[in-house]
């Protein structure tokens, strides 16, 4: 049995990975691939501390993570083609009339 | 069982009427107005006149409980009324000549502006004078005393658009104000000792004291501060400074308040609470000591004043002085004797004075008046009567007051020869300047500028109706002018009053009121009865009474003939005496200076400490400096954190990421530790 550590090793990795994606990219749909990564990072290690435990509820977590991960995207894709529309660019830089 | 009196009605009814005209009156006509004005003031003497209708009947004191205010353990106030002879005899003063005042006022109001507005504030007053006399306990006399002294201010500034009536009401209120710290110095000192305010217990705790108390430091001090009250209510040295710049007034709020009733307020005060005063002998010798001074000195000033209402209004402090001087001596009914009488007298003054200014169209100075006794007969007439009384000649009232007081100045075992002496030698001024004012004003040539019949009248006229008046027709009837019937008529029944006022003697008085001033005596040991009551040996001394009575006649006869001399045989002799005493007259003149030396020495430092201290000091460089450099901190420190929220998507993420960190890292080292 693979230990819980390299599931864990492997998870942080993710998760940095996604991290630096979405601090370093500046195409929308790359950073939205990045929140992507890192919330499977976490449904890694939610799915192996299930396993090691022997509790469903991890599982179940997963789940409920990845749903509202589909709808996430689904809701974020129409903003993303809603943003290209007006402003006919996906580089976040130019995208900052929250801007005080 | 006494009947129900309904006391309460009398201070309530003047109260209703001033609510009325206050917060309605605006769009009432002057019709409605007065006739709500002397309704309901009416009404309130109509009430006092059936009170004294059935007083016979009563068991007095008579106290009227009403409910409940204050209750904290065992002390407890509550609104009631309390009547005795004492309050009886103020509350027909107060009832009486205020409605002959509002009646007059109705004739010399009637062309100002703010008509309602007088009226209001004449209404308002009657109903805190009426609750500060009929109170039943120390702390209602002290709301209606506070209440009289909003009133004056209220209408001392009544033409407030004028700076000096302004102000002149501000004086008199903050000077006011002196006095009643000590006041309420002396209601406290009476809670923590006596654990009451009400008149009854404390009377009874203070007469029950045993003797040895007589003369202790909590009855004196006691008894001191109810006379520092008394000094700033009643204008006494040396707390008089008020009174007459208070002249700024409307005439009849001068009568009204600052001769008739207001001023008298404090006597009235010392009198109720003579029980305390009979046992602290020292500060009744203060009062004493302050009244002979006050009425002195007074009078001198008086002597050199030409406003004919300012000599009216240094009279009046020196005729308040002689009451206190009667207090002083324990001869309290003299000094509400002299109360009443002087009520009479010099509210008729005052109205009197209002239809000498009325007539010469608003000019105040007697030195441009003259000859007037031919123009206005009847003001001149009732102004006569008023003239004889307070100089004191028999049979006018104020001869029978006066007289008691300095009988009693002397024969009473806290008089003394020294007080009587200093009273014959006021008495000789008061003459004096009363009938120099008589013969400036009505006698020899008219000296103001226009003669009868000039058709400039209001030139003059704009300053006794200053904001903004409608005066457009009303002076135009040519010249020196009568008053109307409606201030005539006051005038002639204070006048007849001032002539039989004091028929009813010293002594009947004395009578009368003795169950009010006379009622802890029995409870007091044998020898202080003995001193306070009028001493047996009196009856031995009737000949030398006759003897003083003949020599303070002598004084208001000497000062009838010295101004006779001066002011109407020889015009041009005053100069030359004036000139003759140089820097003497010229410290008389400016009133001793004394306000000049308040502004110094009071003043003029509290304004320059308040200025550069507190003001400057501490409001703009403490308080407020600490605010505005808080508000520029956080305003510089918002401006430099405002730039985190860039709109730049990456520095979110990143500060989220920095944030999610430093929680990371603090749960590890928690985690750990």
């Amino acid at each position: 049995m693979v230990p819980l550590s390299y599931y864990l090793v492997l998870s942080g990795i993710l998760f940095a990975c996604g991290v630096t994606g979405f601090l370093i990219k500046r195409n929308i749909i790359t950073i939205f691939m990045s929140i992507e990564l890192m919330l499977n990072g976490v449904n890694l290690s939610f799915v192996a501390f299930a396993a090691q435990w022997h509790a469903l509820s991890g599982q179940v977590f997963v789940f409920f993570v990845m749903v509202v991960a589909a709808a996430e995207s689904a809701v974020g894709l129409a903003i993303i083609i809603a943003v290209y529309r007006t402003r006919e660019t996906l580089d976040v830089d130019r995208v900052n009339l929250l801007k005080l | 069982m006494t009947p129900n009196l309904h006391l309460w009605l009398i201070p309530v009814l003047p109260l209703v009427g001033a609510a009325i005209n206050g917060l309605f009156g605006k769009r009432f006509s002057r019709q409605t107005v007065l006739a709500i004005a002397l309704g309901f003031c009416g009404a309130a003497f109509v009430m006092a006149l059936w009170i004294a209708a059935q007083f016979s009947s009563l068991t007095l004191p008579h106290v009227e409980w009403l409910a409940s205010w204050i209750r904290a353990g065992d002390f407890q106030v509550d609104f009631a009324f309390y009547l005795d002879q004492l309050s009886l005899v103020m509350l027909l003063v107060v009832t009486g000549v205020g409605f002959l005042i509002h009646i007059y006022s109705v004739g010399y109001m009637w062309e100002e502006g703010g008509f309602y507005r007088f009226f209001a504030y004449l209404n308002l007053f009657m109903f805190f004078m009426l609750t500060l006399v009929l109170a039943s306990n120390y702390l209602l006399m002290f709301i209606g005393w506070e209440g009289v002294g909003l009133a004056s201010y209220l209408l001392i500034g009544f033409w407030f658009t004028k700076d000096s009536a302004a102000s002149a009401g501000k004086k008199a209120f903050i000077v006011n104000r002196i006095g009643d710290f000590g006041f309420l110095i002396a209601l406290f000192l009476m809670i923590k000792h006596f654990g009451s305010l009400n008149f009854v217990q404390v009377f009874r705790i203070v007469s029950g004291m045993p003797a040895e108390v007589t003369g202790s430091g909590l009855l004196t001090s006691i008894g001191l501060l109810l006379m520092v009250g008394a000094a700033g209510k009643s204008a006494q040295l040396p707390l008089y400074v008020w009174l007459p710049d208070a002249m700024e007034g409307p005439t009849p709020v001068s009568a009204l308040i600052h001769a008739a009733t207001m001023v008298t307020a404090g006597v009235y005060m010392v009198a109720r609470s003579h029980l305390v005063f009979d046992r602290a002998p020292q500060a009744l010798m203060v009062v004493a000591i302050v009244g002979t001074l006050t009425a002195l000195f007074a009078a001198t000033i008086g002597v050199c004043q030409t406003d004919i209402k300012k000599v009216l209004a240094y009279s009046t402090i020196s005729q308040l002085g002689y009451m206190f001087m009667a207090c002083g001596v324990a001869a309290y009914s003299a000094g509400i004797f002299h109360l009443m009488t002087h009520a009479f007298f010099k509210g008729l003054l005052f109205l009197a004075a209002g239809s000498v200014i009325h007539a010469v169209g608003g000019e105040q100075d007697m030195r441009r008046m003259g000859g007037l006794r031919r123009h206005i007969p009847w003001t001149f007439w009732t102004m006569t009567a008023a003239t004889f009384a307070i100089a004191g000649f028999p049979p006018f009232a104020g001869f029978f007051s006066k007289d008691a007081i300095l009988w009693k100045a002397y024969s009473s075992p806290y008089g003394s020869w020294v007080y009587w002496l200093i009273g014959v030698f006021t008495a000789f001024l008061t003459s004096f300047y009363m009938f120099r004012l008589w013969f400036l004003t009505f006698f020899g040539e008219y000296r103001g500028e226009a003669a009868a019949g000039r058709s400039d009248g209001h030139t003059q006229v704009i300053r006794d109706s200053r904001a903004g008046a409608p005066v457009p027709h009303a002076h135009n009837h040519g010249g020196i002018h009568e008053s109307p019937n409606i201030m005539v008529i006051p005038l002639v029944i204070l006048a007849l009053l001032s002539i039989c006022g004091g028929w009813v003697g010293s002594e009947r008085f004395d009578k009368f009121l003795s169950p009010a001033l006379h009622a802890g005596i029995t409870a007091h040991s044998s020898e202080e009865a003995a001193a306070t009551t009028p001493p047996p040996e009196q009856k031995e001394q009737g000949g030398s009474e006759t003897l003083l009575t003949g020599i303070s006649v002598l004084a208001a006869v000497s000062g009838l003939f010295l101004a006779w001399l001066l002011y109407h045989r020889r015009p041009q002799l005053p100069q030359e005496i004036a000139h003759a005493l140089g820097a003497f007259y010229e410290a008389v003149v400016h009133k001793y200076y004394v306000d000049e030396i308040y502004a110094a020495v009071f003043v003029k430092p509290l304004i320059d400490g308040s200025t550069r201290i507190l003001w400057h000091g501490i409001d703009r460089d403490v308080i407020d400096a600490t605010l505005d450099n808080s508000a520029e901190g956080a305003r510089e420190v918002s401006d430099a954190v405002r730039h985190m929220q860039s709109g730049n998507l990456r520095s979110y993420a990143g500060w989220i990421a920095a944030g999610a960190a430093v929680v990371i890292a603090y749960m590890i080292w928690m985690g750990t530790r």
